[in-house]
């Protein structure tokens, strides 16, 4: 009985110790999405912009808009960046991104994958070790240190090294798994088609805001320069959703995990007390039976 | 005229300003009070703004785009260094 008494009591401390850590992470975890969620909140201006400008060159311009990373070709080889976080402890989250990606491979584009016409190019250590043990051909590079630092000068080697592909023709279609970031509680694994770039949709522009323009070149070459600083703010969007969504992820495992570390402490807790309750009654029992015995 | 410079990281620059400085593609060219709408791609240089009170910011770019409409000037930079 006494050693029972023991066992709880050694379970007892390391769940609550475990407790503490996951308690500790969920703390980080909340101060590091504050952070992520500043820095897409800072970006979006930039964007917002950035997709004025386009609607008004777009506003003063006839014909087909959509550029030379427009072109949707007949798609023969494939990329798909999957882009993870580098580190586990949050749930799902990664295993959600991977499961997009392979559900692509398998509808979308099994032609092309099943004549291993489908590279894989990993962002985040989690996705680069899982794919790589399973297609270990297929991935094709990796950016595992993107996520130290996720400022727009750091990354943006990564979509311009896509659209590069796209242009040498290397790859007819490439498409993008990430995790969308809705809010602290809610993320969910997305696929978009990152290249060629879906058909534009031109509003029309309300003429109050319609000026006429001076372009500088002129607005194809304006439009050339422009379509590429779109998808790399595109993909930059891509990364902080990603880093967002795996603290909000992270955060929400390590708050259920407390909860349940609390409704382990509390069973054994019980069972603690018990064992105590049992062994003071047999050891009460042993005394009333050894006094009745010298009575007797 | 009011000015607004973004860097895709953070704001860099909101405020009037007097003129505004900038490396055009085809060559650099200053926004004034009142200046017909453009929008014009960057290139590699430094921009200067003149803000009222007589003082300059200067920093380097690497590309970008500006854009002026009825004395609202945006400024899309990328690769901007201080100097």
């Amino acid at each position: 009985m006494a050693a029972n008494l023991k066992e709880v009591r050694e379970r007892i401390k390391s769940v609550k110790s475990t407790q503490q850590i996951t308690k500790a992470m969920k703390m980080v975890s909340a101060a590091k999405l504050r952070r992520a969620q500043d820095s897409i909140v800072r970006m979006r201006p930039y964007a917002d912009k950035l997709n004025e400008m386009l609607s008004h060159i777009l506003s003063n311009m006839e014909g087909d808009p959509s550029g030379s990373f427009g072109v949707a070709r007949e798609v023969k080889k494939v990329l798909i960046v999957v882009v993870t976080s580098n580190r586990g402890l949050c749930g799902a989250f990664n295993s959600n991104v991977i499961k997009k990606a392979l559900y692509l491979c398998e509808t979308k584009y099994a032609k092309q994958f099943d004549a291993s016409n489908v590279d894989l190019l990993c962002i985040g250590k989690k996705g680069r070790d899982f794919l790589r043990k399973r297609f270990k051909s297929r991935v094709n590079g990796d950016y595992v240190d993107l996520f130290n630092d996720l400022s727009f000068d750091a990354i943006v080697e990564v979509p311009v090294l896509l659209m590069e592909h796209f242009s040498n023709e290397n790859y007819d279609a490439i498409e993008v798994c990430y995790g969308r970031f809705k809010n602290a509680a809610v993320q969910y694994a997305e696929s978009t088609q990152y290249l060629p770039v879906p058909k534009m949709k031109t509003k029309k522009v309300t003429d109050k805001r319609r000026a006429d323009y001076i372009f500088e070149p002129d607005q194809q070459s304006l439009l050339e320069t422009l379509i590429p600083s779109i998808l790399q703010t595109q993909f930059h969007r891509f990364l902080l959703d990603t880093n967002a969504s795996e603290h909000g992820a992270r955060m929400t495992a390590m708050d259920k995990a407390t909860e349940n570390a609390e409704e382990l402490l509390r069973e054994l807790k019980i069972s603690y007390n018990k064992a105590r309750q049992e062994a003071i009654t047999s050891e009460i029992s042993e005394i009333v039976g050894g006094a009745a015995a010298l009575e007797g | 005229m009011n000015v607004t410079v973004l860097s895709p990281d953070k704001e860099i620059f909101k405020g009037e300003a007097k003129s505004v400085k900038v490396p055009g593609t085809s060559g650099q060219f200053e926004v004034l009070e009142n200046h017909a709408p453009i929008v014009s791609a960057l290139s590699q240089g430094t921009v200067k703004i003149s803000k009222p009170d007589g003082s300059d910011l200067t920093f380097s770019i690497r590309k970008g785009f500006i854009e002026v409409l009825y004395n609202e000037v945006a400024l899309l930079v990328q690769g901007v260094t201080d100097n």
